[in-house]
């Protein structure tokens, strides 16, 4: 059985679809259709709800957070023990007036920002979370980012933008939510404790062990089981492929996969951690991996997408890969037999193929801790610069001593079937002084290391000429000066196209 | 009453003019305004979900339904032999099918269509059908089809004055052409439709569509019953942007189809990546100009050819090939002109109406060759602009109508002034030349839109008015709300009418019971005409209740007025509910029927003369960008414009509309990469890969303002269409883009920039100036 607060009401469900969405569920069993469907595959928002979860605070009391997911790619199973809040719980009652709003609510009507009105259950939501998260105002930029997953094909968004600052010039209303969640907390059905939380359907079963002894034997019972933890991408696989597997398997409760410590500058990120819950650990280290976890899907998906399902996944355009790679990351791969630890890099063999094996899960990602003298660079290209795919993803990361390059690690994503690191281009880097010409010189070696295709986000022929333009950035970025004559420009801030409204 | 007489009956209320809320903003924020799917489904309600063809083109050779019968909860499989009525479907002409079982024409092509107990049951059903098929060469490149003459409708032309001796006699002449990529509705809401028998004996469907008379008109000819059979309802869509105007229709059918054999509700939703594929989108074309001019820049001749992308079929094609023709002038005169358009048949899915209806492939011709001037003869892009711009006694089209207002001048000049026109081009110019890997760009374009349906009959519309004994309105008319906020401005042209709070009108769902023979809600004329039909009405119960307060209070019927809730007159007054209620225990009516036909159009297709539009609405938009040389990214830093919507009825919807064509816009010239693949499958089926702007993609800083000028025309109120027109202020992005690029070749080149602007599209640009830069810098 799994049990959750759905608004102001306890749920408790045994009997359903294991690969039915919270989406579906509001829609199809609850009457609950102020969620809405724009896509199901996690890119519009419309669906966009929020998810509390209770954390320790500092003080080592517990609190309940509020975040924003994707109803359509969250399943049913993982809401186990959560709090689902819905667009219908932020104002009750049949006939609001204006004065009865919810303030996110009242703005929005006020800065004439729903017209056909789909999109915005999803964009109260964003919004809800924001005010909630943010006693003031936190800036054009925050609001970008909350809303940055929600997309609105009629208002151009600048009603929307107004509409998240004029929020809080009203009186501040507290959100009812984690009273309501720590009463649900205090009344949960503590008899089956030590049984793995589960879903039924005749053959068809869900299971959501709630921690790692659990995980590894029921994987080891069920070898062909399902793996998924925020769903991002596997509920897309459930409800637009039709997949239907007998067993599925979440990760996402299981309580040593959703860690994170940090031993002495080596991180050691629980495969199950969802991003929001890391990149700021990671940023204290790697600030220049802002540029990719910030445009790492949206905001509803960065609350609910892990490393270990990136990596799992084995998408050849997944990010994080690179990132890892270049950052000399290693994987442990746990078992009931036991843990073994590999590179990231080492992961994949080829498209969607990887070494593990059918008992094993990832459950950990460890991130050395930064050499002193390292100099990263992160860049991602895309057609749209928020919540997009990377036609090319691209880090680079070096060492250097006496002004001469050493342990370069050149990783791309997008350029062949796996996230591949360049050996041609880190040869011709290393033992090379740092200077813009080495990349300059180095980017020539693309073509030894990529064969790239062509497919609907650009040409072979874009991506290897960006990925050689890049190189070369990334050498004016990591030693300051221009490759050209010009003696006027050596801000590296005018080299790099910012996005004009951040 | 078919044309309002301004003066007739001067409305006194105080709603036109003011900014009112959405009239369902407050339902949309708290999630219960319901759209098609959100009603409760009726007791048993199926599902019904199309199988689709596994080819582009050829034939079927044998169909197993075996394994998806199979499935428990599926009831039953139709297909076209099971229609009982016409099986094509095609608006105009004939040409769309509702099913195939014999030739396939585009790549997922409705074969059958499953029908079960549950939504997931009938898609997954759908997919265990097994269609074997022999497969034909399809047509996927517009140069082929052209070369064939392989078109869905014949080619037309429009002439004025002998074009290719005014070419030849200029100074100079250029060439150019063009690839302008199609675009994708991507409504929130996609297609949908609910079927269900109706109790007194027919179907009621509800529908999200722009156009329930036709989805009325369809169902009723694939069931072969009269129009009387079937009831069409739509409150409101999750957006359509012309994507529901004839796409909303094929589901409809299918549902009602299901309905006629199975005798219960069946709903019918296509999952998003099968509404990309199986809808039609925004025409991409291919057009070519020449034009000779005079070492002014001012054009003495052009020729413009455009051609559409049409798709399998006919759809609306014609008029909007028709509709890119009208508008390849864009704001500038052509003293002599051919434009030729071609309408090419291609195998991939119908392409339709999108905002714009095929005007913003023909106008971006007038800013290509605006920009292409200015780089040839090394001028201001804004100063070539102004040159050719329509004026008095330089004011006839290629298709004849003379253009009567004059407002661009002064609306660019005041863009020039508040946006800082020259000051920003040189603060552009000395930062580009110490700026190596970043350029600026900077671009004012103008907007000149044709407002009418050019196919006349159309030109019409209906509204319904129920004043009820207390005071209390309700208001009911032709038109659809898909968002713009259709039913508000109705609402607020209804209370001034009778002077009554906006608050006393209500406004209910879009019904072919209510109002028949209407037309789609489209060509930005909601407002326009079915305002006007509904201020028509209210005028006719305003009639009777004056008639009958002259003669119940013996008062001038000139001396009454209708204001604020009040009529008053000589002797006193009297409150609007309390004169209801007298009027009504009076036995006079106070329900009236309202309808509009638009004056003065008329257009004569086959000599390419006439008047086809009442009036043109105008903008400018002024934007400035940034370009990442070494990548391609682009980004807008500043938007301001200018729009012309003559005397707005509501200011707040009308920027809201300005702003969302205008990102609109800007996401089909630059981030919107719709492609098939070279199998004829759309390759960009969804979100995930393809990206219509983002709330960071919105102009940094974007000023919206409307210009201050009453619409010369008699239109409601002496307001204009807003819904289209702006769209097309995108194109200052585009132009602005190239601006940049061409300050790689110190302004002397303009690279060739097809749409969308992607960043590959953008590198490949400027890889090409610098290469051209390098060639004649030292020639």
């Amino acid at each position: 059985m799994i049990q959750f607060l759905l608004n102001d009401t306890p749920i408790e469900v045994q009997e359903c679809s294991p690969s039915l969405t919270i989406l579906d569920w509001l829609r199809t069993k609850k009457g609950k259709v102020g969620t809405k469907e724009g896509c199901a595959t996690g890119d519009c928002g419309a669906c966009t709800i929020l998810v509390g979860e209770e954390k320790t605070n500092s003080n080592g009391n517990p609190v309940w957070h509020y975040q924003t997911m994707n109803s359509c790619l969250l399943l049913l199973g993982n809401a186990h023990a959560k709090h689902i809040v819905t667009v219908e719980a932020v104002t009750t009652g049949l006939y609001p007036t204006l004065n009865d709003l919810h303030p996110v609510q009242r703005a929005l009507v006020e800065c004439h920002g729903s017209q056909c009105g789909f999109c915005t259950p999803g964009i109260i939501m964003s919004m809800l979370a924001l005010y909630i998260n943010n006693p003031c105002y936190p800036g054009k930029k925050a609001a970008i980012h909350a809303l940055g997953g929600n997309l609105c094909r009629c208002t151009g968004y600048s009603p929307i933008l107004l509409a998240v600052e004029k929020a809080y010039s009203y009186e501040r209303k507290n959100e009812p939510y984690s009273a309501m969640a720590a009463q649900f907390k205090a009344s949960l059905n503590t008899q089956y404790d030590d049984d793995v939380p589960f879903l039924k359907n005749g053959p068809r079963k869900f299971y959501l062990p709630q921690n790692a002894k659990q995980l590894v034997e029921l994987k080891a019972l069920y070898p062909h089981a399902h793996l998924v933890a925020g769903g991002t991408d596997f509920a897309i696989e459930l409800s637009q492929n039709m997949l239907l597997p007998d067993v599925i398997i979440s990760l996402s409760q299981a309580k040593e996969l959703c860690t994170i410590s940090d031993n002495n500058g080596e991180l050691h990120i629980g495969a199950a951690l969802p991003y929001s819950q890391f990149v700021d650990a990671f940023y204290n280290y790697y600030p220049e991996s802002k540029e990719l976890f910030e445009r790492l899907g949206s905001n509803q998906v960065r609350n609910s997408g892990t490393l270990g399902g990136s990596i799992g996944n084995a998408s050849p355009i997944g990010d994080p890969a690179p990132l890892l790679i270049a950052l000399n990351a290693t994987l442990d791969l746990l078992s009931a037999a036991g843990t073994r630890t590999i590179n990231v890099a080492d992961y994949f063999v080829d498209y969607k193929k990887t070494v593990i094996k059918s008992d094993e899960v990832i459950s950990k990602i460890t991130v050395p801790k930064r050499p002193e003298s390292l100099k990263l660079a992160c860049h991602k290209i895309s057609k749209r610069f928020e919540d997009d795919i990377s036609t090319v993803c691209l880090v680079v990361a070096v060492e250097q001593a006496q002004g001469l390059i050493s342990n370069a690690r050149c990783a791309m994503g997008g350029m062949a079937a796996i996230p591949k690191r360049a050996a041609h281009i880190e040869q011709k880097l290393n033992t090379q002084p740092l200077q813009v010409n080495t990349f300059i010189d180095a980017a020539t070696a693309i073509n030894d290391d990529f064969a790239p295709m062509s497919d609907v986000r650009s040409s072979a022929h874009y991506r290897t000429t960006v990925s050689k333009n890049l190189l070369q950035r990334i050498g004016i970025e990591f030693c300051g000066a221009q490759p050209s004559s010009n003696k006027n420009n050596n801000n590296i801030a005018i080299t790099r196209i910012s996005h004009a409204s951040l | 009453m078919r044309h309002f007489e301004m003066d007739k009956l001067k409305a006194q209320g105080g709603s036109v003019g003011q900014s009112k809320y959405h009239e369902s903003a407050i339902k949309q924020v708290c999630g219960n305004a319901n759209y098609a799917d959100d009603n409760p489904e009726p007791h048993g309600c199926l599902h019904a979900y199309p199988v689709l063809a596994p080819i582009t083109s050829g034939f079927i050779k044998s169909i197993d339904t075996s394994k998806a019968l199979e499935v428990a909860g599926v009831k039953r499989i139709l297909s076209a032999d099971d229609v009982p009525g016409k099986l094509d479907i095609g608006p105009v002409f004939p040409g769309d099918v509702l099913l195939t079982s014999h030739e396939i024409q585009y790549h997922g092509q409705p074969v059958l269509v499953v029908v079960a107990d549950s939504y997931a049951t009938a898609r997954r059903a759908a997919r265990l059908v097994v269609i074997e098929c022999e497969q034909t060469t399809p047509i996927l490149d517009i140069k082929e089809a052209i070369k064939k003459e392989h078109w869905v409708r014949p080619p037309h032309s429009l002439q004025r004055g002998n074009s290719e001796q005014a070419i030849n006699n200029a100074a100079h002449q250029l060439t150019g052409e063009i690839h302008i990529g199609g675009q994708e509705h991507f409504y929130l809401e996609g297609q949908i439709a609910l079927a269900q028998p109706d109790n007194d004996g027919g179907i009621h469907v509800q529908c999200s569509t722009q156009h329930p008379t036709e989805v009325q008109h369809l169902v009723a000819k694939i069931l072969k019953k009269p129009f009387s059979f079937v009831n069409v309802e739509t409150r409101r869509m999750g957006g359509a942007f012309g994507g529901k105007e004839t796409q909303g229709a094929p589901w409809a059918c299918l549902a009602a189809l299901a309905v006629y054999y199975l005798g219960c509700a069946v709903k019918m939703r296509l999952a998003r990546s099968d509404d990309f594929k199986l809808t039609g989108k925004r025409h991409p074309f291919y057009n070519q100009y020449h034009v000779g001019f005079d070492e002014n820049g001012l054009i003495e001749g052009a020729d413009v050819t455009v051609n559409g992308f049409c798709g399998y079929s006919p759809d609306l094609s014609d008029a909007i090939v028709d509709r890119a023709m009208f508008h390849a002038d864009n704001a500038y005169y052509y003293p002599a002109a051919t434009i030729k358009g071609n309408r090419c048949k291609v195998n991939t899915v119908s392409h339709t109406a999108f905002r714009g209806f095929g005007g913003p492939q023909g106008m971006i011709m007038g800013e290509l060759i605006m920009d292409d001037i200015a780089a040839k003869l090394g001028k201001d892009p804004l100063e070539i602009r102004k040159l050719n711009l329509y004026k008095k006694g330089r004011d006839t089209t290629p298709y004849h109508q003379t253009v009567e207002q004059h407002i661009l001048k002064d609306m660019i000049a005041q863009l020039e002034e508040s946006g800082d026109y020259w000051a920003r081009k040189e603060a552009i110019k000395a930062f580009n030349a110490s700026s190596p890997i970043i350029k600026k760009g900077l671009s004012m374009t103008p907007v000149k839109y044709g407002i009418s349906f050019t196919v006349q009959h159309l030109n019409q519309a209906g509204a319904l008015v129920h004043v009820y004994s207390d005071g209390s309105i309700h208001l009911n008319h032709g038109g659809t709300e898909m968002g713009q906020g259709l039913n508000t401005k109705i609402a607020q042209i209804v209370a001034h009418g009778f002077g009554v709070d906006f608050d006393a009108i209500s406004i209910s769902a879009t019904r072919t019971d209510k109002v028949p023979n209407t037309s789609p809600t489209a060509a930005s004329s909601g407002t326009d005409l079915n305002g006007m039909a509904a201020l028509n009405a209210v005028n006719t119960i305003k009639e009777r209740l004056i008639n009958f307060i002259s003669e119940h209070f013996e008062v001038d019927s000139q001396s009454i007025v209708f204001k604020d809730n009040l009529i008053t007159f000589s002797k006193g007054e009297i409150s609007f509910s309390e004169l209801a209620n007298l009027a009504y225990m009076n036995r006079i009516s106070l329900s009236s029927t309202g309808y509009y036909a638009t004056p003065k159009i008329h257009y004569d297709r086959a000599k390419g003369e006439g008047r086809p539009f009442f009036y043109y609405a105008h903008g400018v938009a002024l934007s400035e960008v940034e370009v990442d040389t070494l990548t391609g990214e682009n980004t807008v830093t500043r938007v301001d414009i200018l729009h012309d919507v003559g005397s707005s009825i509501n200011p707040a919807l009308d920027i809201g509309q300005i702003e969302g064509a205008f990102v609109q816009g800007m996401g089909w010239l630059t981030t919107e990469d719709l492609q098939w693949n070279d199998k004829g499958q759309l390759a960009s089926f969804g979100p995930a890969n393809y990206k219509i702007p983002a709330i960071g993609d919105t102009p940094a800083e974007f000023n919206v303002n409307l210009y201050n000028s009453a619409n010369p025309e008699t239109t409601v109120f002496r307001s204009k269409a807003v819904g289209e027109p702006p769209f097309m202020l995108a194109f200052s992005v585009w132009s602005a883009i190239r601006n940049a690029i061409s300050s790689v070749a110190n302004y002397k080149y303009t690279a060739p920039l097809d749409t969308p602007a992607t960043p590959e599209r953008v590198l490949n640009a400027i890889e090409q100036t610098a290469s051209w830069f390098k060639e004649h810098q030292h020639g």
